[in-house]
């Protein structure tokens, strides 16, 4: 995975990636339009398909709210690279399908990241700073390979796909 | 090695003795969701091939109702239609419910050893009752709906000790911002609170789920109070099932122990935008704009009863717009009964029913740009109720209603000896 970074700070809360007034749609590419909207004017119009964001301490801290990795993954962020990350939120992004990787990389803006899920690593193109990242616990990684929690219980209860 | 409450809580949902960092799939008593993240599960619920376990689901619309926009209203249908589809008998419509985390309790869903989880970050507070509650997302919420099970990492416990006299004034929200302060804000990351002491035990039930509460403040999975009898008082003629305490082992494992002696805690306020940033309130004398009442925070009767005490006979400031919510029809009902809401009225406040309204900046009192709020809720997040250059001063309800009458934030001493 490669894409260009977004840089944020420590405790990100959900307000911020999709403010409360937005929260009357789950489609990802519409709430994506509110994406980070009074914390960060424009990024909504600017991001692309592709797009990292880089963030400090405790991202997606606050509401429970499931459209805030939803209005990530409308947005085209492909993976959010942060050194911790809220539970809940964390939790949220595995179920859906939104990569998050625990990581404390110093990017700037617009930097190019690329991230081996495979090898646990993620590495800055323009520093060329690499750091190595935990690899999820066993059963996070079965959830992540069946495609999330939901195909997950289809195969549990016998669903037909 | 002796275990934490979590431990022994997830230990008998999972059939298993389990420990701090283990990965177990447990069976969950009920699953509770609301008009913003019901919507959401019942899409990926439809997915599923079996029928819902009708009888472990909450469902309770409160963010956005009464209807707050067409949308909203489309939204808040969702739920009642899935209601309707699947004969889910524990859904309560407004004029029957109120503030989702407040309704559970009061309705009994809520009791000692149980495990409930919720679609709504604020599921912690049943913690206060000393059940493991902790906030969930949609789309497990639906698995849940389907399996009534799901996968928890069990969590390390950090222990906090609150011991002596509370002075006047001080309550739940006190000691939790203080903790928070102390602790910052992902000071409890991940793990469970185990809140105990005390000064603890000398808290109305009322206050102490204002505590647990707030534990998702400190970044917390679950923040567990010990049962006692007033617990066991409460839920007397109100619980649904039966129950027993669960209480932890003398020599449980805690990741980390803090003290704090209560009887040094003060009226204190967070100031915008992180619920750590703490200050004295008697030290922040800040001119506000408007004074919130309500939330699942500090909704309850108790809550009410404080600040009508202080507002009784006096008025709300000039150029303040006060607005009281009481978080369910129970507590509105007996709001009415003690008089209370005809005191907030003379005083010159706003009284609503209730919602969770302006809290999470839905409706119901939103901020204009630069304007500032103090309020019993739970988050003072960059435009949490509204402009994104508002600010938020959380409080208790005492400091809520005196900032009221002086138009500026005040300890409850300069209002009332």
């Amino acid at each position: 995975m490669r894409g260009r970074a977004w840089v944020f700070g420590d405790n990100v809360d959900t307000d911020q990636i999709i403010p409360a007034e937005y929260l009357v749609t789950m489609k990802n590419d519409e709430l994506a339009k509110h994406a980070f909207e009074n914390a960060l004017p424009g990024f909504a119009s600017s991001v692309k398909e592709g797009d990292m964001i880089v963030a400090g301490r405790n991202f997606g801290c606050g509401s429970s709210r499931e459209h805030a990795p939803r209005a990530l993954i409308g947005a085209g962020v492909s993976c959010v690279v942060a050194e911790s990350f809220a539970r809940i939120f964390f939790r949220n992004a595995i179920n859906i399908g939104l990569p998050v990787i625990e990581a404390s990389l110093e990017a700037e803006e617009g930097d190019f990241v690329t991230v081996d899920l495979a090898k646990g690593t993620v590495k800055d193109e323009r520093t060329g700073a690499c750091k190595e990242f935990q690899a999820y616990p066993p059963f996070v990684m079965m959830l992540i390979r069946k495609g999330g929690l939901v195909p997950y219980t289809k195969e549990v209860l016998g669903c037909r796909r | 090695m002796g275990k934490t409450i979590s431990e022994k809580i997830l230990s008998a949902k999972s059939g298993k003795g389990v420990c701090a960092g283990e990965i177990v799939e447990a069976k969950v008593d009920y699953v509770m969701v609301n008009d913003i993240t019901g919507p959401a599960a019942f899409d990926e619920f439809d997915g599923l091939c079996v029928d819902p376990l009708r009888k472990k689901i909450v469902l309770i619309p409160d963010h956005y109702v009464p209807n707050k926009d067409v949308p909203s209203a489309i939204q808040a249908k969702k739920m009642r239609d899935f209601a309707t589809k699947h004969r889910i008998p524990n859904y309560f419509e407004i004029g029957s419910g109120g503030v989702c985390h407040q309704l559970m309790i009061e309705q009994g869903f809520v009791a000692p050893g149980r495990l409930i989880v919720g679609a709504d970050s604020h599921t912690c507070s049943y913690g206060a009752l000393g059940a493991f509650a902790t906030g969930i997302g949609s789309t497990e919420a639906a698995t849940v709906f389907a399996r009534g099970l799901l996968w928890f990492k069990v969590p390390e416990s950090i222990k906090f000790t609150v011991d002596g006299k509370l002075r006047k004034f001080v309550s739940g929200k006190d000691i939790i911002l203080n903790i928070i302060h102390d602790i910052g804000v992902e000071g409890a990351r991940y793990a469970s609170m185990e809140v105990v002491g005390t000064s603890i035990s000398s808290l109305p039930l009322a206050d102490r789920i204002t505590i647990s509460n707030m534990g998702i403040e400190a970044g917390a999975k679950a923040c567990i109070i010990p049962p006692d009898r007033k617990v066991d008082t409460y839920l007397k003629g109100r619980v649904r099932g039966t129950y027993k305490w669960t209480l932890a082992d003398d020599d449980a494992e805690y990741s980390d122990e803090r003290f704090y002696d209560g009887s040094e805690i003060v009226p204190v306020v967070a100031k915008p935008y992180l619920p750590s940033n703490v200050a004295p309130a008697s030290e922040t004398p800040v001119d506000i704009d408007q004074a919130y009442l309500g939330s699942c925070t500090n909704g309850r009767i108790e809550d009410l009863r404080i600040a009508a005490k202080l507002l009784k006979g006096r008025k709300v400031h000039r150029g303040v717009r006060m607005i009281v919510v009481p978080a369910t029809k129970e507590v509105y009902d007996q709001a009415l009964k003690e008089g209370i809401v005809k005191i907030f009225s003379e005083a010159g406040a706003f009284v609503s029913g209730p919602t969770c309204g302006a809290c999470l900046g839905g409706y119901m009192g939103v901020l204009a740009p630069g304007e500032r709020c103090v309020s019993s809720t739970n988050r003072n997040f960059i435009g949490r109720m509204g402009a994104k250059d508002s600010e938020v001063y959380l409080a208790s309800p005492a400091v809520v209603a005196a900032s009221a009458i002086k138009g500026r934030i005040a300890d409850p001493s300069e209002v009332s000896t």
